[in-house]
């Protein structure tokens, strides 16, 4: 890339990524008087966090790997039907992420609450009602839910691109339908999956506010231990401790993403 | 010859969306044979090939293979493989892999799968290539991977639709020539696509001559080209003088105002036909010996022969002749009997004119274009 060409993705880098970065470590290694300290780090280390980050890493990985099993399926469909009518169905996929998420998360609650639409319905034709409100269940669907458009969007776009010539070929030599899904259709969009799974897990394991409506505070993630330093205990200094291991936590889980797809599509942060 | 039919198209006929693109054809493919379908772009060759293949069922009419209909047998059940004409090589699987392909789905063994790799790459000049990425292979590798891919599995039929398009002229020839080897050694039948009527004509037992969904001639290479059975065949396949003439009676033809004796007959008396003369057929002579009489337009140094253009009763001929004429000269032609082939008349007669607007830069520039596409 020309250096003049890449004068402004380094501004906007500067500005939009090292800027905030640079104050997360900032207040990390320091005190409330600005003083060096590994204390907010070293604090962190107590079982109560522990759990916190247990937690929001199962929870995430559930919801990515249950995105995971939604999404192929639609995706592969959607990438069969006819160009016309993948636009159509491309843009249904869309359409939730219209509505504001904590809109989306509110219509969550109304409808899993115990005496909610969907128990009534239960109700109505005798099978309920199920207590679905405040369950870690219903943290996950609303992750899988807030998430899925991303997970279904790369590895559309990826099998969308497979040549149909490489699935003939596939026929051609013998494979049935089944081998050639597990022997060309999902090596070939298996770049497609990296991206999903990280555009599922990132956001995933950094989430707050989901947990708090449909979780009923009983399940504490790390977004929202975050979300409490800064915004009730105004302790600024654990709340970005907090976020820098999250951030390593990422990274890590980025590097192995990266490991698993072979250097040969590396994932797109 | 008793040979054995082992592909049977019978009155296959296919449409798209309402236009007809195959127009019941009827096809034997026999054991062994190397088979070439030859035709312009849009002709139909490779939606013959993807009904062979399984790929296209056909709209009516039946596919056989060793005497079963297999209309609906999928492409993975069919004793047929196919050589894509991009190649159509996995990308994410390195040359072994992909040549291996075939066999793994069989559940065949280690042992087994390396020896007949590697007797594959041996075939196709690619030994030590087992490791490399496909993705970097050249034009002439990537296509010798797509055929040792498509023969391993000793398929009974082997496809290949225009393999040698994407190649350069030498890799071309090579390539031909080893195609016909690999062919002659393994005894599988081939039945090859192409638009160039030299590669048909040199690499075949048999050539299909297709246009418009149709077929319009099946034969031997020499056949064809000796006794094309219209006017669109003649004027494909290599270069032709195309008459419009009469059958007097039996080996007895008029055309250009003259009578000639010919070796055809069963024509109706005086029925309309079209004529065939090949430029190479036609002597040149002193005006007074020839049977016809014409003034010399142009003449083009070939290397082998001079391409000579001459009016003769308002037609240009085109005349193939090793000695020097000058334009402006009058010339007289002399055309032996076993030199005229005669041709029922066809939907294709009047398509055809002389040589009139013959450019031979205009036919390089066509050329181009056609392999371009
Ligand atoms: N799946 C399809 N849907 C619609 N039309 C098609 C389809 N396949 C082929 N056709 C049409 O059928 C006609 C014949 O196509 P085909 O590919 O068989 O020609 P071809 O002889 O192989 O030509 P070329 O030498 O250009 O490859 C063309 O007009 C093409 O546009
Ligand atoms: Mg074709």
């Amino acid at each position: 890339m020309h250096r003049l060409a890449a004068a402004p993705h380094i501004v906007w880098s500067v500005l939009f990524i090292i800027a905030p970065l640079m104050f997360v470590i900032y207040y990390t290694f320091t005190d409330a008087n600005g003083k060096f300290t590994f204390s907010n780090i070293a604090s962190l280390a107590q079982a109560s966090y522990f759990e916190i980050f247990m937690r929001s890493i199962c929870f995430a990985l559930i919801a990515t790997a249950v995105c995971l099993v939604i999404a192929y399926p639609i995706a592969y469909f959607i990438s069969k039907a006819k160009p016309k009518t993948q636009k159509i169905l491309m843009m249904l996929v869309m359409l939730p992420m219209w509505t504001n998420f904590l809109i989306r998360t509110y219509s969550w609650m109304a409808l899993l609450e115990d005496t909610g639409i969907i128990n009534t319905f239960l109700g109505k034709i005798g099978l309920g009602p199920i207590h679905m409100i405040n369950t870690a269940g219903a943290v996950i669907l609303g992750m899988v839910y807030n998430y899925l458009p991303y997970m279904i969007l790369p590895i559309y776009s990826v099998m969308s691109k497979i040549d149909v010539k490489l699935i003939e070929a596939a026929y051609d030599l013998g494979s049935n339908p089944f081998q050639v899904l597990t022997g060309v259709i999902f090596p070939l969009s298996l770049s497609g999956v990296i991206s999903g799974v990280t555009m599922v897990f990132v956001p995933s394991i950094s989430t707050f506010y989901i947990s708090q409506k449909l979780g009923g505070g009983n399940f504490d993630l790390i977004g929202d231990t975050i979300e409490r330093q800064f915004q009730t205990a105004y302790n600024y200094n654990l709340g970005a401790a907090i976020s820098f291991v999250l951030m390593i936590l990422i990274m890590i889980s980025m590097g192995i993403m990266n490991k698993y797809s072979d250097g040969e599509t590396e994932v797109v942060v | 010859m008793n040979r054995k039919k082992i592909i049977e198209l019978k009155n296959v006929a296919k449409s798209f969306d309402g236009e007809v693109v195959l127009d019941h054809i009827n096809l034997d493919v026999y054991e062994k044979e190397f088979i070439t379908l030859l035709g312009p772009s849009g002709c139909g060759k490779t939606t013959t090939l993807r009904i062979i293949a399984g790929f296209v069922t056909p709209d009516t009419g039946d596919v056989m293979f060793d005497g079963v209909k297999i209309n609906d047998v999928p492409p993975y059940k069919r004793h047929v493989n196919t050589v894509f004409q991009k190649y159509a090589l996995f990308p994410h699987l390195n040359v072994y892999e992909n040549i291996a392909f075939a066999l793994r789905l069989k559940k065949t063994s280690e042992e087994e799968i390396y020896k007949r790799v590697e007797e594959m790459l041996a075939m196709v000049n690619l030994a030590g290539f087992e490791k490399k990425d496909v993705n970097l292979l050249s034009g002439g590798q990537q296509q010798r991977v797509a055929i040792a891919r498509a023969l391993i599995n000793n398929p009974r039929v082997l496809l290949l639709d225009e393999p040698l398009g994407a190649l350069d002229l030498k890799l071309r020839k090579d390539m031909q020539n080893e195609l016909k080897n690999i062919q002659r050694k393994t005894g599988i039948t081939f039945i090859y696509v192409t638009h160039d009527q030299e590669e048909a004509l040199s690499m075949s037992d048999t050539v299909v001559v297709m246009a418009d969904g149709k077929i319009q001639q099946i034969g031997s290479p020499t056949d064809i080209y000796n006794e094309p059975e219209n006017a669109f065949v003649a004027d494909f396949i290599g270069e032709s003088n195309i008459l419009d003439g009469v059958m007097l009676d039996d080996y007895k033809a008029r055309f250009s105002g003259h009578d000639f004796e010919c070796l055809d007959k069963g024509f109706a008396k005086n029925e309309a036909v079209d004529v065939v003369v090949r430029p190479e057929d036609v002597d040149v002579v002193d005006p007074e010996k020839g049977m016809l009489k014409g003034v010399v337009d142009s003449v083009t140094f070939k290397g082998v022969h001079y391409e000579i253009i001459v009016t003769i009763d308002n037609f240009k001929w085109m005349i193939q002749s090793t000695d020097y004429v000058k334009p402006g000269q009058k010339i007289g032609i002399y055309i032996e009997p076993d030199a005229i082939h005669i041709m029922k008349k066809s939907e294709y007669s009047d398509m055809f004119g002389d040589y009139s607007s013959f450019s031979d830069e205009l036919e390089h520039l066509s050329d181009a274009t056609e392999e371009e596409e």
